[in-house]
């Protein structure tokens, strides 16, 4: 494959699932300092685009280059390492630990077995904690027990503990399911925050927070890509509406 | 002396501590030392015990084969004891003279090529270390690279718990078969039978022990010990943060390997032989159920539920012989069914806050003391009580 100035380029990417082909040969290319989001019915591959990528999921054929680095045959952590982030549907946090450890291990140092048995506290790490807690709003909650948090606040600690390793791509599924009003309006700054030195997938139904963050809307439909650009073009592609906003 | 008054309060080592006492003064003063090297016996299991609190517990990994490698720790240091045992002089009788008893018997004239090293003691305490978490890397970097996980991977330390047995019992000629080793007699010409001896050993046995609960409470504590934990509820997470999962279980599954051989070698020091029955399926889940009753989040824990249980299992197989087994497993279930916790998790929920609110203002000064912002989550009273992670972990193991 041709290498290009993406930071994600995806070609002919490809899964089956007992010859039930989940992702059919798809491209999509994200730019630097993007904020993608992927819309389309359910079933339509969203989830499982973003398995792909972050290796949860290995693809049948086809290629996922991250600055030009291939993915598809590095394990999990290597693609982590590489710097691609990856936050689950349900809040995914360490709910017995305290917000700020769950924010320290996150941090991408003492990796390794016996990297982790010298792993030291120090201000460098305590710095960072503090920055990110600052940006997702949970300063004030550093000692409490994240189990604790609200839904909202948890989804947010996965997005702080994604931003403690400085990831070049952050994809997000569905982050702001089950959330009340005024806690989507601070998910929508904190999104856009956060987009301005990294590239930025991001799954999500509600159109309103769609169109409020999004710079170019990806619409996915059977494994396919139906449609792609801004989100008046998308919302006025009558194949769209057929198969998704107009129901 | 404030110095280790803190160290002792705030570190939560309070109950290591007073473990130590027990082991260190209580018992050798109370016991005559037939008693206290049948403790020494039980203590050797200790090893195993924590051993599963690192793996079980923390790594939330079960493993019912942990027999296999206590036994090779015992049937290493057993091998030297052997060789040393077999001079020329004592075995001039054989028609072989100088190899172990076992292996003239069995029409062997000389040596096998893989005993030779374990005539040397510093080769020989090596091996005891290094040849179980060899095995154990194997093992467990084979499986947990394949994501062989939870029960089949419970399933698969059994069998090999069983292949091992069934080796050593078949190889009789190289490995003394089901009788195991016996007849070890010195240790670079030390007596081990004595009185005298067997005190020395079992104070190396409990400081060997306590040096083991130290440097798992440390790891504990490092950042190793949150990612096991945080592995055992939310593997994903760990691994899509940029951790290879795999290697972390690899590391518990050794550590707890190499304990075990610890065990295992002060097992044929103290007690004198080796034998296959101490390495199969059974030994392996009784080593399972000493650390539940324990508590499998507690190191100390594990060490008073491994005596408990070993002396239950003296006391009753000693006066009703027949009903043990049937105790044992109710105990088990009992355990498993009433408290999962273990009589540390019984400690903590139900004697601790009585000891508590005797002291009205101990709980308050806890929080005070400690700086550390994340171990402030010990003394939340709003946290639930069956969890014992973060910084309630060192209450609890403590």
């Amino acid at each position: 494959m041709s290498n290009t100035d993406f930071v994600l380029a995806v070609e002919d990417l490809t899964v089956s699932f007992d010859g039930f082909k989940a992702i059919d040969n798809l491209n999509l290319y994200v730019d630097r300092g993007e904020l993608r989001v992927v819309i389309g019915p359910n079933g339509a591959g969203k989830t499982t685009l973003l398995d792909l990528i972050c290796g949860k999921t290995r693809a049948s054929a086809g290629s996922i280059k991250f600055k030009n680095e291939e993915m598809t045959k590095l394990p999990e952590h290597m693609i982590v390492r590489a710097g691609i982030g990856r936050k689950f549907q349900t809040p995914s946090i360490y709910e017995n630990l305290s917000v700020f450890k769950n924010l320290e291990v996150s941090f991408p140092r003492g990796r390794g077995v016996f990297g982790a048995l010298a792993f030291k506290c120090d201000d460098e790490v305590r710095n960072k904690v503090m920055e990110v807690a600052e940006m997702i709003g949970l300063s004030d909650r550093l000692e409490l027990e994240s189990g604790l948090l609200s839904h909202g606040q948890k989804q947010w600690l996965e997005i702080g503990m994604l931003l403690m390793q400085d990831p070049e791509l952050l994809m997000l599924d569905e982050p702001i399911a089950g959330m009340s009003a005024r806690e989507r309006e601070l998910t929508a700054d904190l999104l856009l925050r956060i987009c301005k030195n990294r590239s930025v997938i991001v799954i999500e139904h509600d159109m309103a927070f769609v169109s409020r963050i999004a710079h170019k809307v990806t619409v996915m439909h059977q494994g396919k890509i139906l449609a792609e650009g801004s989100m008046e073009k998308v919302q006025a592609d009558p194949k769209v509406i057929d198969v998704y906003l107009g129901h | 002396m404030n110095a280790i008054k803190n160290w002792v309060t705030r570190g939560g080592y309070a109950s290591f501590v007073i473990l130590a006492l027990i082991l260190l003064v209580a018992f050798p003063l109370l016991m005559d030392i037939f008693r206290l090297n049948l403790v020494g016996k039980y203590l050797t299991y200790g090893f195993v015990a924590i051993g599963l609190v690192m793996l079980w517990g923390y790594g939330g990994v079960l493993s019912l084969g942990q027999g296999v490698f206590f036994g090779l720790g015992g049937y290493a240091m057993a091998m030297f004891l052997k060789l040393e045992a077999s001079d020329p002089e004592s075995t001039a009788i054989q028609s072989t003279p100088g190899i172990p008893d076992f292996m003239d018997w069995n029409q062997l004239t000389e040596l096998p090529m893989w005993w030779l090293p374990f005539k040397s003691l510093p080769l020989t305490l090596i091996a005891v270390i290094a040849v179980p978490t060899l095995l154990a890397f194997i093992i467990s970097y084979a499986m947990f690279k394949r994501r062989v996980g939870g029960v089949y991977f419970a399933i698969i330390t059994q069998a090999v718990a069983l292949i091992l047995t069934v080796l050593i019992i078949g190889q009789q000629g190289f490995t003394g078969g089901v009788n195991g080793m016996t007849d070890l007699k010195t240790l670079m010409g030390w007596d081990i039978r004595d009185d005298s001896s067997k005190y020395i050993l079992y104070f190396v046995n409990v400081g060997l022990l306590l040096d083991a609960i130290l440097l798992c409470r440390w790891i504990q504590l490092s950042k190793l010990g949150t990612l096991l934990l945080a592995m055992r509820d939310k593997e994903d997470r760990v691994r899509f943060s940029g951790y290879d999962v795999s290697m972390f279980k690899v590391f518990a599954f050794c550590l707890a390997a190499a304990l075990s051989a610890v065990g295992g070698a002060m097992f044929t020091l103290q007690v004198g032989f080796m034998s296959p029955s101490f390495v199969g399926i059974v030994p392996s889940i009784e080593m399972v159920i000493f650390a539940a009753i324990g508590g499998r989040m507690s190191l100390v824990g594990a060490v008073y539920g491994t005596l408990l249980v070993n002396f239950g299992k003296t006391y009753f197989s000693e006066s009703f012989p027949d009903l043990w087994l049937f105790l044992m497993s109710a105990l088990f279930i009992g355990v498993v069914m009433g408290f999962p916790n273990g009589l540390a998790g019984l400690y903590e929920s139900h004697i601790k806050p009585r000891l508590m609110r005797r002291k009205p203002d101990a709980p308050e000064a806890a929080p005070a003391a400690s700086t550390e912002l994340h171990s402030s989550v010990a003394t939340s009273p709003t946290a639930p009580a069956d969890i014992g992670l973060s910084g309630k972990v060192s209450s609890q193991s403590a």
